[in-house]
């Protein structure tokens, strides 16, 4: 399993990459969210997966719970990462305000207005 | 103590000048730094009876004693006559400033430089640590440059800066070099316990390369030749700079670090050669160039560097004592370096007095171009008494302190040239030549500056104003300098018993037991060679002024296109079209380029050190079961994750991104995570609303249209770097090298009273964190609040027309 999700991540990192290294301003920003989903897989399958219960307490007598640690650090993540792309997009529409362009290729040698 | 305090002392005026200037705006700066200058110079001439009786100062204060840097102030014969330079020139130069620098000039920053160069002067002399010397070596080039900039408006106020900087910190550099070889020798810092191992290690492998690059720092900072090129285009500077700073000073710091070093690597045969033969050169190559200008602060620059030329070759032929070791015979050709001790002083006073009258002549009159100069005598009598005082104590004249210095060069040179050893029996006879030929092109110059600047006849409509005598206070600093300059021919025995042999007990360390330093005496007798060789001097060298201009077409042979100058410009200016072409080639601007270069290091560094370390080994054993539904949603997960970078349309992608974060959210479900799955549930659904939002004021997206050849090295890149991920995160899961700590937050009900571990720990044990995090989104928030709402004003009108 851990495995799998291993392989599942590279395959989103390697198309974040893509998307970021792309011209295209919103593409970027997509590539961005991708990355992020990547990295919180990896969080959770580095903590092992389905090793216990729901870390709740007082569930049954005896039963081991899953690491809750790696939990608490995505969930700020994904509050985080949520910022990000709301900061990044409503750039991308501002510059694109500005400049007319949504290509990075275009945008260099513009002049501040 | 106190004598750290006196280095410090500077600096900290440095730092109240600009409150004092900024307060108090009716109040001249000047006289607060002259006060300073005045209290250190009295402060440390309080020392000349110990000195002389052989006493040293020396206080540590600990700075890095586990490197064994310590900022260790160490006063002895040598620091001591330069600290009094220091102080005593810098004193008068600032007198003299007040006069010279108008009040519209900002006096605040001036005077800070200033100070900031007394300060890291006296460092220089008085540290005993090499790398705190260092520390304040580099210090003096910096504010040379701040000073030299001071008029910064000026292309070649700022070119002559950057050309001082690079050169003399160039040499500083290889230094410091020398510095950690000598260090790497003997193991310590300190200059005198260097000087006390000097005979366990000056058969050392770096002993050579070590004194090298301690000579080159010497000689850049010296201007010896062929460093000498940034002198003479260093008198953009405001004139008492260039009086202080580049005569009577910072370019004495390289010759002080000869005479500092000389007990070290004094007596080597190399050292002797070097030293006497670059100081012999440099004294002919820069009197016989000063003859050609036309500029009286460039041939006054020309003639610093020949000075400072003739100085580091006494100090090389006084080196050779050194050879002997202790015998009676050493004693003899130490005279050279108590002539060049004695020198040091004299051109102070006579040189820093003829800036101080060029400085004089320039602010009246508006020019210094001695072919528009001519009959000041009637109109500036006493300011051509002083430049007459200078000059001739210049050119080796009696009355004047120069002549005692000169004969007793010539004592030396022909000394050494009679020595029978450092291959001189085939050489040497060379010395004593180039010295007189320099002497006579000396005198040629020295005549040049006097009768060329106020006799002839007066020329008053190519002047800017009409000429006549500065204020008094101008005159009080070069006059006493000129004062000095006589008062030392009469008795300069008085100097010697105090100053100068107490620093050749500094330099001869090991042949303090002798009595070292020799009276001064004016006249040797009729059958001296010395007495000769002067009056040769004068002849021939009025011969050659009364007919210069017969001769002066011998500068022809030596066109402006092949001196350094030019060697200098091209290797700058190559340097700045190379590296500007370089630095143009990879930053391109795009900011795809830019993230390239991030991932290529990514995957050479870590990729490179994964497979050189052979840590891909993977073990799978330890996995969980993979169920059928788990299976379905990874490969959905890569199906729609492939798929995005085929989408045709901006809302497919969008949709399809949703797609992967609601797979994220069933993984956590699966995973046992429910928060997590509740919370990337909402925030997805948040994410593609604001994707959708943003797709309303975006443009479609296009096809990329990009070049075959980036699109390929994109795509190449973007596997290997999924590879690299995908195989660091398959080997760090095999490698679990510490138990997990997650065991401790099980306890949350007993700690935070929370049965959902994941809640406590965001609510309670990381609460500070969360608090942090909310703050970052509201930050965010503000962000995205102010990009919609705020436009500059400007920008309004811009898109109204649209």
């Amino acid at each position: 399993m851990e495995t799998l999700i291993t392989i599942l991540t590279g395959v989103l990192v390697s198309v974040a990459t893509y998307l970021i290294l792309s011209r295209s301003l919103i593409r970027v920003v997509l590539g961005t969210a991708v990355l992020s989903h990547a990295a919180h897989l990896l969080i959770m399958t580095m903590g092992g997966l389905k090793t216990g219960g729901v870390p709740i307490l007082g569930g049954e007598d005896g039963e081991a719970y899953v690491d809750a640690l790696p939990q608490a650090l995505i969930l700020t993540s994904i509050v985080i990462s949520f910022a990000v792309t709301a900061m990044s997009l409503v750039l991308a529409y501002r510059t694109y305000q500005a400049t007319g362009t949504d290509k990075l290729n275009e945008m260099r040698g513009i002049k501040h207005e | 103590m106190t004598l750290n305090i006196a280095i410090i002392i500077p600096f900290i005026a440095a730092a109240l000048i600009p409150l004092i200037y900024k307060k108090i705006p009716k109040f001249h700066i000047g006289w607060f730094a002259i006060i300073v200058s005045v209290v250190l110079f009295i402060y440390l001439a309080r020392y000349i009876p110990s000195i002389a009786n052989g006493n040293v100062i020396e206080n540590t204060v600990h700075w890095i004693p586990a490197y064994g840097i310590n900022f260790t102030a160490y006063l002895d014969g040598l620091s001591l006559i330069l600290a009094l330079l220091i102080t005593g020139v810098g004193s008068l130069v600032i007198l003299y400033s007040i006069f010279y620098l108008s009040s519209k000039e900002s006096l605040g920053h001036f005077y800070t430089y200033l100070m900031l160069f007394m300060g890291a002067m006296l460092g220089v002399v008085l540290s005993d640590n090499m790398m705190v010397l260092y520390v304040f070596w580099e210090l003096t080039s910096i504010s040379s440059f701040l000073l030299i900039a001071f008029w910064y408006q000026r292309k070649r106020s700022r070119d002559g800066a950057r050309k001082s900087l690079l050169i003399t910190v160039a040499g500083g550099f290889a230094m410091l070099v020398g510095f950690i070889m000598i260090y790497s020798m003997t193991g310590t810092w300190s200059i005198r316990e260097v000087i006390g191992l000097v005979s366990e290690f000056s058969n050392h492998a770096l002993f050579i390369p070590a004194m090298i690059l301690v000579l080159l720092g010497a000689f850049t900072k010296s201007a010896q030749f062929p460093f000498h090129i940034w002198l003479p285009d260093a008198m953009e500077a405001p004139t008492p700079v260039s009086a202080y700073l580049h005569s009577a000073t910072m370019v004495k710091a390289g010759i002080y670090l000869v005479a500092r070093f000389t007990p070290i690597f004094g007596g080597e045969v190399s050292w002797f050669w070097l030293v006497t033969g670059v100081g012999i050169f440099t004294l002919f190559w820069g009197s016989f160039n000063a003859v050609r200008q036309t500029d009286l602060k460039a041939l006054l620059a020309y003639s610093t560097i020949s000075q400072l030329g003739m100085i580091m070759s006494m100090f090389g032929m006084g080196s050779a004592a050194l050879h002997f070791g202790y015998t009676v015979e050493s004693t003899f050709y130490t005279q050279a370096t108590f002539a060049a001790l004695f020198h040091l002083v004299n051109h102070s006073t006579f040189k820093g007095a003829l800036f101080m009258v060029v400085g004089i002549v320039d602010h009246e009159v508006g020019t210094r171009d001695i072919r528009r100069l001519g009959g000041l005598i009637t109109l500036m009598p006493i300011t051509f008494t002083f430049a007459t005082i200078g000059s001739f104590s210049m050119a080796g004249l009696p009355l004047f302190n120069g002549f005692l210095s000169k004969e007793m060069f010539f004592t030396a040179a022909l000394n050494i040239s009679e020595a029978g050893f450092f291959s001189l029996d085939t050489w040497g006879v060379l010395i004593p030549i180039i010295a007189w030929v320099a002497s006579i092109f000396t005198f040629v110059y020295s005549m040049i500056i006097v009768f060329q600047t106020f006799l002839g006849p007066y020329q008053e409509e190519k002047l800017e104003h009409p000429a006549h005598e500065p204020p008094i206070g101008m005159l009080v600093a070069p006059g006493i300098l000129a004062l000095l300059v006589v008062g030392l021919f009469f008795v300069p025995n008085l100097l010697g018993d105090y100053l100068l042999r107490p620093a050749m007990a500094s330099i001869f360390p090991t042949l303090s037991g002798e009595e070292l330093g020799v009276p001064i005496y004016a006249w040797h007798g009729w059958e001296s060679p010395e007495l000769w060789m002067t009056v040769g001097v004068v002849i021939i060298g009025a011969l050659l002024y009364i007919y210069r201009k017969y001769w002066t077409g011998v500068y022809r042979l030596f066109p402006e296109k092949w001196s350094f100058n030019v060697f200098y410009s091209f290797i700058l200016d190559w340097m700045e079209e190379r590296s500007t072409a370089i630095t143009n080639n990879y930053m391109t601007g795009y900011l795809r380029d830019y993230l390239v270069y991030i991932y290529l290091f990514f995957i050479v560094a870590i990729g490179g050190t994964i497979l050189y370390t052979g840590a891909y080994s993977f073990d799978i054993s330890g996995n969980a079961p993979i169920t059928t539904f788990e299976a379905i949603i990874a490969i959905v997960m890569m199906i729609a994750a492939i798929s995005i970078l085929f989408a045709k349309s901006r809302l497919t992608a969008i949709l399809i991104n949703s797609i992967l974060g609601f797979g994220v959210a069933a993984f956590f479900v699966l995973f046992r995570a429910p928060d997590l799955a509740l919370t990337q549930l909402i925030v997805e659904t948040v994410t593609t609303v604001l994707f959708l939002v943003a797709y309303y004021f975006l443009p479609e997206w296009q096809k990329e249209d990009v070049p075959r050849r980036s699109r390929n090295v994109n795509i190449v890149i973007s596997i290997l770097v999924g590879v690299v991920f995908t195989v660091i995160a398959l080997a760090v899961q095999n490698g679990r090298l510490f138990e997990t700590i997650s065991g401790y937050f099980e306890n949350s009900y007993e700690l935070a009273g929370g049965k959902n571990i994941v809640n406590a720990i965001l609510g309670d044990f990381r609460a500070f964190d969360t608090m942090l995090e909310v703050v970052v989104l509201l930050i965010a928030g503000i962000g995205v609040y102010t990009f919609i709402k705020l436009k500059a004003k400007k920008e309004d009108e811009h898109f109204e027309d649209q």
